[in-house]
């Protein structure tokens, strides 16, 4: 133990000259350095210049007495431990206690023993060193953990521009997510699809801190990502699956709740794996539909056994969808009681004013006696008009200089492929090529996606729209056509598209046709285009939407088309 | 101890009780409970009698131990769950990859 016999520098302050040289010849015969002072003065003036590891302290001094010299070299020496032995002839303990009061650490009586002092130097080095010990790592801890709120904040940063790129300011969305949940592994991401849907996800990674939010980004961005290009729920669930599979540890997963509000359709597509509840609130019953994960959680099971089965439910102008992370309902109080499902319906039955809704659920939370928990997220969603909706513009990097305008091509889609393949935005991106139809892609997209639903599910799958009359027929509609698609058999839809120039614009023409067995074109076309059916909003929608639609071959065929003027 | 250990005398059933709250403080506890065994059970027995609170974490737990039992080959029963407990693994839906009872 080097580092314990390592020489120290000692100051002695003794007003004897004889004691003062006894004591300095002792210290410096055990391999210490030695200065001397003959006054409290002069002690507190050499500590300054020299800062020595360790005071021997006479108590009597002239000048400045040991008691208020101990009291300023303390003072001076701040944190630092700088022991200080009283050197004292004085025997009452009211005397040896004010050293003590004064900032000494022990005492030495006269007649002075060599072996004590060294073994008392050595003790109050021992506590000297421990201290030092302790304030370095404590300055360490410090260090690292402002490096760590430092990295926090940096990686908050990146982390919400990514998770922010999407449209959680749209009108019909509120939010709350406590300011660091994302380090508990809570994740809201919304888009809106080409044809102007919006994805929304409310996600929990399992655990806590930095290994809960690094799944975030990949998650993210194949959310944006097949958003943006038109996917489904159910392909890009899959996608999100397998990523999270492949790069997360087993024991470590997502769980999630995935909606597809159509604005259009008035319904919401929705996925649950692993989330508590959410809930359908229906204004004109009040009634809410609970959204019950059906699901594992992301990232647990391997492709074959994933699950990408929705539930569709129909919604009317108003509604609203609630999702909440298990943070809320997950709750303690100090008995370790959990807030519970029934006090947040409780809530919900207490609730007059829907906006008041988050409020109440948080002064529900902290009048539980819940500590405040940095993990609780909840949104809302509500179904809008459609056009009180603006969908971001779309991006597109290339210049126009390559763009293709004359050109045909025909797919044709057969069973097989139709059970587990969605050709739209393969289709899209194809379409996305042509600059005059840019301006207009909203409306073309819905209008290619009504046309290969209805093509699939009236023609090829002989659903029947008028099933969609009333909620409970909404959903059993949703159920049929997963039981059919998954029976399928024969059958095709053709897509035709037509890009050709006119004059210095254009025409796209998209006809499609299916195998099933038609429909009375007379009399769906006598309906009134405007209307708040559950059903047979699709053909009204493409007959809003386009230039010109007509159907042919008892509705088997429909033939439609966009027009472009020239581009500026 | 909060996870408690017990393998059958033939060595070929492993129990692993956990008491109180099952969560990442268990972490270390429980995976050393199958890990330090020389010998590989046949069946694992997760009794969740005395355990108050389940969370994701735990379930995270679980699938490690799934998976070091031989993931879908495994036979791993999760037994005596209380109703929260209970609540938790029927949300994230582990029925589907534990028999839970």
């Amino acid at each position: 133990m080097q580092s314990i016999e390592a020489p120290l520098c000692v100051l002695i302050a003794e007003d004897g000259t004889s004691d003062r040289m006894l004591l300095s010849s002792i210290v410096r015969r055990q391999g210490h350095e030695v200065l001397t002072a003959s006054n409290g003065a002069e002690a507190v003036e050499l500590f300054i210049q020299q800062r020595p590891h360790l005071v021997l302290m006479d108590a009597m001094m002239p000048v400045m007495d040991g008691f208020e010299a101990a009291r300023q070299i303390k003072r001076l020496a701040g944190e630092a431990l700088v022991p200080i032995i009283f050197l004292t002839s004085l025997t009452q303990s009211e005397a040896l206690a004010r050293c003590l009061e004064a900032g000494g650490d022990d005492f030495l009586a006269k007649p002075y023993s060599p072996v004590i002092l060294a073994a008392k130097i050595k003790a109050m080095d021992r506590l000297r060193r421990l201290q030092e010990t302790v304030l370095q790592q404590r300055d360490q801890i410090t260090q690292h953990h402002d490096y760590l709120l430092n990295e926090q904040r940096v990686a908050k940063a990146v982390f919400d521009k990514v998770a922010h790129s999407g449209c959680l300011n749209a009108p019909n969305i509120r939010y709350l997510q406590s300011p660091y949940a994302l380090f508990n592994g809570d994740l809201l991401l919304a888009a809106f699809t080409p044809t102007g849907d919006m994805h929304v996800l409310l996600g929990d990674f399992t655990g806590h801190g930095l290994p809960a939010a690094v799944g975030a980004m990949p998650l993210a961005e194949v959310f944006y990502g097949m958003t943006a290009k038109g996917y489904g729920l159910p392909e890009t669930l899959r996608e999100m699956n397998a990523k999270l599979k492949r790069i997360l540890p087993v024991g470590m997963f997502c769980c999630a709740t995935l909606l597809c509000l159509s604005f259009q359709r008035r319904a919401v597509e929705v996925w649950n794996g692993g989330m508590p509840d959410g809930y359908l609130h229906r204004l004109a019953s009040g009634e809410r539909v609970p959204l019950v994960a059906h699901h594992l959680p992301l990232g647990v099971l391997g492709a074959e056994a994933f699950d990408d089965r929705t539930e569709v439910f129909p919604m009317a102008l108003g509604d609203r969808v609630f999702l909440l992370s298990d943070g809320v309902i997950d709750t303690c109080d100090a008995n370790e009681q959990l807030f519970g499902v029934e006090r947040l319906q409780q809530v919900f039955a207490a609730n007059r004013e829907p906006d008041l809704l988050f409020e109440e659920i948080q002064r529900a939370l902290s009048e539980f006696g819940g500590d405040a928990r940095d993990d609780v997220s909840m949104v809302e969603v509500s179904l809008l008009e459609a056009r009180q909706l603006t969908p971001p513009a779309l991006v597109y990097s290339d210049s126009g200089q390559s763009c293709p305008l004359d050109w045909s091509v025909s797919f044709e889609y057969r069973a097989a492929t139709l059970k587990r393949f969605n050709p739209l935005p393969y289709l899209l991106q194809l379409l996305q090529e042509v600059h005059g139809l840019r301006a207009q892609s909203g409306a073309l997209y819905s209008v290619l996606a009504e046309l290969y639903s209805n093509a699939l599910e009236h023609g090829v799958l002989g659903l029947d729209s008028s099933l969609k009359r009333d909620a409970q027929g909404f959903s059993r509609y949703y159920r049929e056509r997963a039981v059919r698609l998954e029976a399928l058999q024969e059958g095709f839809v053709r897509v035709h598209l037509q890009v050709e120039p006119q004059g210095a614009g254009g025409r796209l023409l998209i006809r499609v046709e299916d195998s099933g067995g038609g429909f009375d074109v007379g009399r769906v076309m006598a309906r009134p285009v405007e209307g708040d059916r559950l059903s047979g909003r699709g053909v009204s929608l493409i007959r809003q939407l386009s230039q010109r639609a007509s159907w042919s071959d008892d509705g088997r065929s429909v033939c439609v088309e966009f027009s472009w003027e020239p581009l500026a | 101890m909060s996870v408690v250990t017990e393998v059958s005398p033939d060595g070929q059933k492993l129990t692993i009780s956990i008491k109180g709250r099952f969560d990442f403080g268990r972490h270390q506890e429980f995976r050393e409970s199958y890990e330090r065994l020389n010998k590989k059970p046949d069946s694992i027995v997760v009794d969740l009698k005395d355990a108050t609170y389940l969370d994701s974490s735990a379930l995270g737990m679980l699938l490690l131990l799934r998976d070091h039992a031989g993931g879908d080959d495994s036979d791993v029963r999760v037994i005596n769950s209380n109703s929260d407990v209970r609540k938790i693994l029927a949300i994230s839906n582990f029925d589907k990859l534990f028999d839970i009872s």
